[in-house]
């Protein structure tokens, strides 16, 4: 972790400024592209704090992959310069309401929990560990996540194809 | 060292962001956008809670992993879901899909 206090704000601004940007737009093809940004500047968070391998997945799965298939669906349902109408003022108080009390509880709890820091030497995360780590039967393994994430992944295609296929 | 503080409210305003978006969006996609980044608020938590308060593990890197596979996995489904929707429904807003099968 170095000191990069320049790349700490230009990541979290982007990743606020985008992701504000993506629930307010009108248009719904501009709301998935500001998603995408959101999404490559959390990746950049976690190229920050070494985990490249995480970061790089995000990259994968995230922004070339969930944000390809929104578009993707987006463009089988809508009219590509589709606009939405206004939301209606008492949703948009109401959401605004709740959104900013929830806001103001949790930063206000986080500031005066006192985290302590640490003296603990940081694992150097190279792929090697983090594949042994991953098949690993004993303690700290992750061999039975790792088995059930691959059920519920062939699950959810399943699912997915015979969900959307067409019926008779 | 930029304190842990940071990154948590960012990470707060992220899923608050997501929130708002959740229960103001009326179009299905959007609801879902607004989920996504929920999730990525919360791995963003995950991995920050790892590398500042328990850097020699490595078990937030691994929930956070297991939440951008499962997000992608639940993403898939929801947009085969949708997908069925506008067949049925010729309109994926949440006002219109009204009607349970009979």
């Amino acid at each position: 972790m170095e000191n990069n206090v320049f790349m700490f704000y230009l990541f979290s601004g982007t990743i606020l400024f985008f992701s504000v940007l993506a629930v307010t737009s009108r248009r719904i093809l501009r709301a998935a592209v500001f998603l995408l940004f959101a999404l490559v500047a959390t990746s950049g968070i976690y190229f920050m704090m070494n985990y490249q391998f995480l970061a790089g997945v995000q990259l994968a799965l995230y922004a070339g992959g969930i944000v390809v298939l929104i578009i993707f669906s987006i463009l089988l349902t809508h009219h590509i310069s589709y606009k939405f109408d206004r939301t209606p003022l008492v949703n948009l108080t109401l959401g605004l309401v709740v959104a900013t009390t929830g806001a103001a509880l949790s930063i206000f709890t986080l500031i005066r929990f006192p985290f302590k820091p640490t003296a603990n030497v940081p694992a150097g995360v190279d792929m090697q560990l983090i594949g042994r780590q991953l098949m690993d039967t004993g303690k700290n393994g992750y061999a039975l996540p790792f088995e059930v994430i691959s059920i519920l992944l062939l699950a959810a295609m399943i699912a997915a194809i015979v969900i959307a296929k067409k019926g008779k | 060292m930029i304190p842990i503080t940071h990154f948590l409210i960012v990470s707060t305003l992220m899923f608050f962001i997501g929130i708002y978006g959740f229960l103001t969006r009326r179009n299905l996609i959007t609801v879902l956008m607004s989920v996504e980044l929920i999730l990525n608020s919360v791995n963003i938590n995950f991995v920050v809670f790892n590398r500042y308060l328990y850097p020699d593990q490595l078990q937030g890197h691994f929930f956070a992993l297991f939440i951008i596979a499962i997000a992608a996995g639940e993403a898939s489904v929801a947009i085969a879901l949708i997908i069925n929707i506008y067949r049925r429904f010729t309109s994926i807003e949440v006002d219109n899909v009204d009607e349970m099968k009979f």
